[in-house]
């Protein structure tokens, strides 16, 4: 990644999330060779009809079988700008890796993710070491200039693909670091912070303003935004924490989910407590997974989730709980929680229930962790902006802009919570719908990027 | 147990199996050890006046992760004192006297030739292999390839040879010719006992992009070499068979070219050849590989009823034909097991771009018909139920299916095909007699 002007944005290193190793470390050149050319180069594949970003996967790993890493790179970028953290954060067991027809012949599946990675890592690093650009900026000047809410993923895409087609892109963070969640929640063995940074300033220097600090709503207001400039993007995300507010919950030892991921993320005065024994996890979801793998590989003894049904109806990914399971984590199904029990200040005990029968019970314990969702706050933007019965702006599904013209989202904030990979989807529809509605053909992809069978037919 | 041993020209090997003229029979320390891992015989590096050779010398061709599908080299003949290679002939001669001893010469006079001989029979040679092909370096000064391109020169060295010698004499053939039956017939005039073929092709293996010098390089240059290994076998096959095959060669046949496995040593003692040469694969893994040849081979014949491997010699020549033999009405047709399928497409684009378009998908019809309204419309195939994820496009919404009326069975889909047996070419059962090319020109004549 490169290191130029636009790159003061960095992060003391001393962090907790600094123990965890990296589970899946960069191919060295010989491993990823190997794994290249064990790709059959399917024909229409299925791997690239599960990426919701549409990368033509056969092609960026042949590439890099043939030695041509620059030209891989830019076929995951062409489709996806945050093809180096999707790479590495993407459910690919549930994506492209899932769909690979090698799981039909009881082979081990293309480590596509890894390939990515390998791709993406090594031609930054070109591109640093040669001073060559993967992607030059467009010369031609246009005349627009976009506001674009929420320095996340979704922004960070939309902003790319706006800034290469010469259109003046501002990102308004209300935080001092960019990244959205690869910066703050993503499970430290995956992606650490500075990853996240590196790849944000790598966006940055397409030509993508960044000002920090500048919450829409307080700062500056959302119509501000739209007077002054040609489109507005919002990109905001997920709120805080949403919280039980069980009885007892006030006090130390009992957290919302995603804050204790950052503190152990990105909080370099954060520690875990010497005495940390038993953490208690409520939730199903990947979010619930994920702090509970971290506390139980950070040393605590005993990490069990807690579910309210049971784990088939759980919405986290099946190879996440098998994941969290080599760490330790225990889950216990059909209980839902009561109330949290304290001895003097220190928590003692969960008192849950059972979901399945009238049980009622203790589960002694030090720490007890909610991760049961995110608050939506879409409506801190602007009461103007229309929202589902879920809390999710309404956005067109194929151009993602709401119902005021001047106003596309993306990301969590219209889907309620998915991958990095959708938010840099939306992005990118979003980008491509602005621009060709100024008459701009992107120049990344003048191309349908998704080619089928359909599309040679003329259906 | 099958009985593996050969006869080639009055010569007992106790199996086929032969260490060709080449580095790993350079010295009689390698021979012995090679012997001891259960090669039948070893055709000694050429001997000849010693040389200098240089650094590097071998290059090789890689593919898609798979290391050295071929092979070439730069380096010459014996760079060491014949005197040396004399002793260690008679030693290992003396210790393994059931192991065959093949000494590979080349030199240029008469004299030389009479000289050289005389003191490989004293050394205790079986036989005599000339080298006649080594394509680099040696053709330069006017031996090797240079004889072996020349027919007449060939045959007249041959029949010195043949004068001097009174054990057995194998010509090395050089591939390096438009027609291996000129060289090969030349040989036999010349009085030869049996034929060596092929020798290496020329070749360069490579370029350095890098340095944009050709390689291996020597420093910065490069020159061009013999190729060999696995890449070569076909070639080197149809040259061993079109030999056997050709009424005028009457001598027996040891095959080199590419032999790694028992299934490729098999394949040229069914086309013809007594006894097999192997240098690559033995450089590339060793001289352990002889277990698995000598294993593999007799598990083939018994499993085949063969009681040796004689047998096996020369079964597949009748078969091998002229095109214009060939049955014209002879019809296959490719069938997809849908079972097997994994939806990978890469028989529908194969058939698309490169065949004759019979190949169609599920998801809709080929653009490229064959004029029929219906051509490619709709599954002619039970479509199997998606099995993986839920985005409704699955790899088993791909299972392709053949336009039987117009597959042409040319096997091209059923090569490409990555699972074992999903693709299979099946004879269409027709009432239409055996009719040849030949058939239909001696018609016509009448």
């Amino acid at each position: 990644m490169n290191d130029d002007t636009s790159s003061k944005l960095t992060i003391s290193p001393d962090r907790l999330e600094k123990k965890f190793a990296d589970y899946k470390p960069l191919y060295t050149e010989s491993e990823a060779l190997i794994e290249a050319n064990r790709c059959l180069n399917c024909y229409d594949a299925p791997c690239i009809s599960a990426c919701p970003t549409g990368i033509d996967i056969p092609a960026f790993i042949k590439k890099i079988a043939t030695g041509n890493i620059i030209g891989s790179a830019k076929v995951i970028f062409e489709a996806n700008m945050l093809g180096y953290s999707t790479g590495r954060v993407c459910p690919v067991e549930d994506l492209c890796v899932g769909a690979c027809v090698y799981n039909d012949l009881n082979y081990s599946p293309i480590q596509i993710g890894r390939l990515q990675r390998y791709a993406t890592e090594k031609a930054l690093e070109k591109e640093v070491s040669t001073g060559k650009k993967l992607f030059p900026r467009n010369s031609r000047k246009s005349e627009k200039k976009v506001a674009l809410i929420g320095a996340g993923p979704a922004s960070l895409a939309c902003a790319a693909y706006l800034a290469l087609d010469g259109v003046e892109a501002v990102i308004f963070e209300k935080d001092g670091l960019p990244g959205g969640l690869n910066t703050m929640a993503v499970a430290p063995y995956k992606f650490q912070t500075e990853d996240s940074i590196n790849e944000a300033n790598w966006i940055l220097q397409h030509g993508v303003e960044l000002k920090t600090g500048i919450e829409i709503g307080k700062d500056i207001s959302l119509e501000q935004l739209i007077d002054e400039y040609d489109a507005v993007f919002i990109g905001i995300g997920l709120g805080t924490d949403s919280r039980l507010d069980l009885p007892g919950s006030d006090g130390p030892g009992v957290w919302g989910a995603t804050d204790l991921i950052r503190q152990i993320k990105n909080n370099p005065d954060f520690s875990l407590p010497e005495d940390l024994n038993t953490a208690l996890v409520i939730g199903g979801g990947n979010t619930a997974i994920d702090i509970s793998r971290e506390l139980a590989m950070l040393g605590a003894e005993d990490v069990r989730m807690l579910y309210r049904r049971s784990r088939k109806e759980m919405r986290g990914y099946d190879h996440e709980i098998v994941g969290a399971s080599h760490y330790g984590v225990r889950l216990v199904e059909n209980v839902t929680p009561l109330e949290v029990v304290r001895h003097g200040k220190k928590v003692k005990a969960l008192k849950v229930s059972s979901t399945i029968s009238d049980d009622t019970f203790e589960l002694p314990c030090d720490w007890v962790v909610e991760a049961v969702g995110q608050l939506k706050h879409v409506s801190d933007v602007s009461p103007e902006i229309e929202v589902d019965e879920m809390g999710r702006l309404i956005v067109d599904s194929e151009t993602r802009r709401t119902a005021h013209p001047k106003v596309y989202a993306g990301g969590d904030c219209i889907n309620g919570g998915k991958e990095v990979v959708n938010a840099a989807q939306d992005g990118r529809e979003a980008a491509f719908d602005m621009l060709k509605s100024w008459g701009i053909s992107p120049s990344l992809h003048g191309k349908k990027y998704f080619k089928s069978f359909f599309t040679y037919n003329g259906h | 147990m099958a009985d593996l041993s050969v006869n080639i020209c009055g010569i007992e090997s106790p199996n086929p199996f032969w260490l060709a003229s080449a580095p790993p029979t350079n010295t009689g320390e390698q021979v012995m050890r090679g012997f001891d891992a259960g090669w039948g015989g070893a055709v000694w590096k050429t001997l000849g006046e010693p040389i200098v050779n240089v650094d590097s010398r071998f290059g090789a061709v890689d593919y898609s992760g798979t290391k050295i599908i071929g092979f070439n080299n730069i380096e010459l003949i014996t760079d060491r004192p014949l005197d040396a290679n004399f002793k260690e002939i008679y030693e290992v001669k003396k210790q393994y006297p059931d192991n065959v001893v093949i000494v590979s010469l080349m030199v240029e006079s008469k004299e030389e030739w009479r000289e050289i001989i005389k003191r490989s029979e004293d050394a205790g040679a079986d036989g005599l292999e000339l080298n006649f092909g080594c394509p680099h370096g040696m053709c330069e000064r006017g031996m090797g390839s240079a004889v072996g391109e020349e027919p007449k020169v060939l045959q007249e060295i041959t029949s010195w040879a043949k004068e001097f010698s009174s054990v057995p004499v194998f010509v090395k053939l050089s591939p390096n010719v438009i027609d291996i039956r000129d060289p090969g017939i030349a040989a036999v005039k010349g009085g030869c006992d049996g034929i060596s073929l092929i020798n290496t092709i020329k070749s360069i293996i490579g370029v350095d992009l890098d340095t944009l010098v050709p390689k291996p390089s020597v420093g910065k240059e490069s020159t061009h070499g013999g190729y060999c290994g696995p890449a070569i076998k076909p070639i080197a096959l149809h040259m061993a068979a079109v030999l056997a095959k050709d009424p005028q060669i009457n001598v027996p046949i040891s095959g080199i070219g590419g032999i790694s496995t028992w299934q490729d040593a098999a394949e040229f003692l069914a086309l013809g050849a007594t006894t097999i040469q192997i240098c690559t694969a033995v450089m590339h893994y060793g001289y352990r590989i002889v277990d698995d040849m000598i294993d593999g081979l007799n598990n083939y014949l018994n499993e085949k009823g063969m009681r040796s491997t004689s047998e096996l010699i020369g079964k597949a020549i009748p078969g091998f034909v002229e095109w214009g033999e060939l049955d014209l009405n002879y019809d296959l047709i490719a069938k997809i097991d849908a079972d097997k399928c994994i939806g990978c497409g890469l028989c529908y684009v194969a058939c698309l771009d490169g065949a004759h378009q019979c190949i169609h998908t599920q998801k809709g019809p080929c653009h490229a018909w064959h004029g029929k309204p219906d051509h490619g419309f709709g599954p002619r195939t039970e479509v199997k139920p998606a099995v993986w994820h839920d985005g409704g496009d699955t790899a088993m919404s791909h299972v392709p299916f053949v336009d039987e009326e117009e597959c042409i069975g040319c096997n091209l889909c059923m090569l490409v095909c990555p699972v074992p047996d999903c693709i299979t070419m099946e004879e269409v059962s027709q009432a239409k007699v055996r009719e040849s090319w030949a058939d239909r020109v001696a018609k016509s004549r009448t």
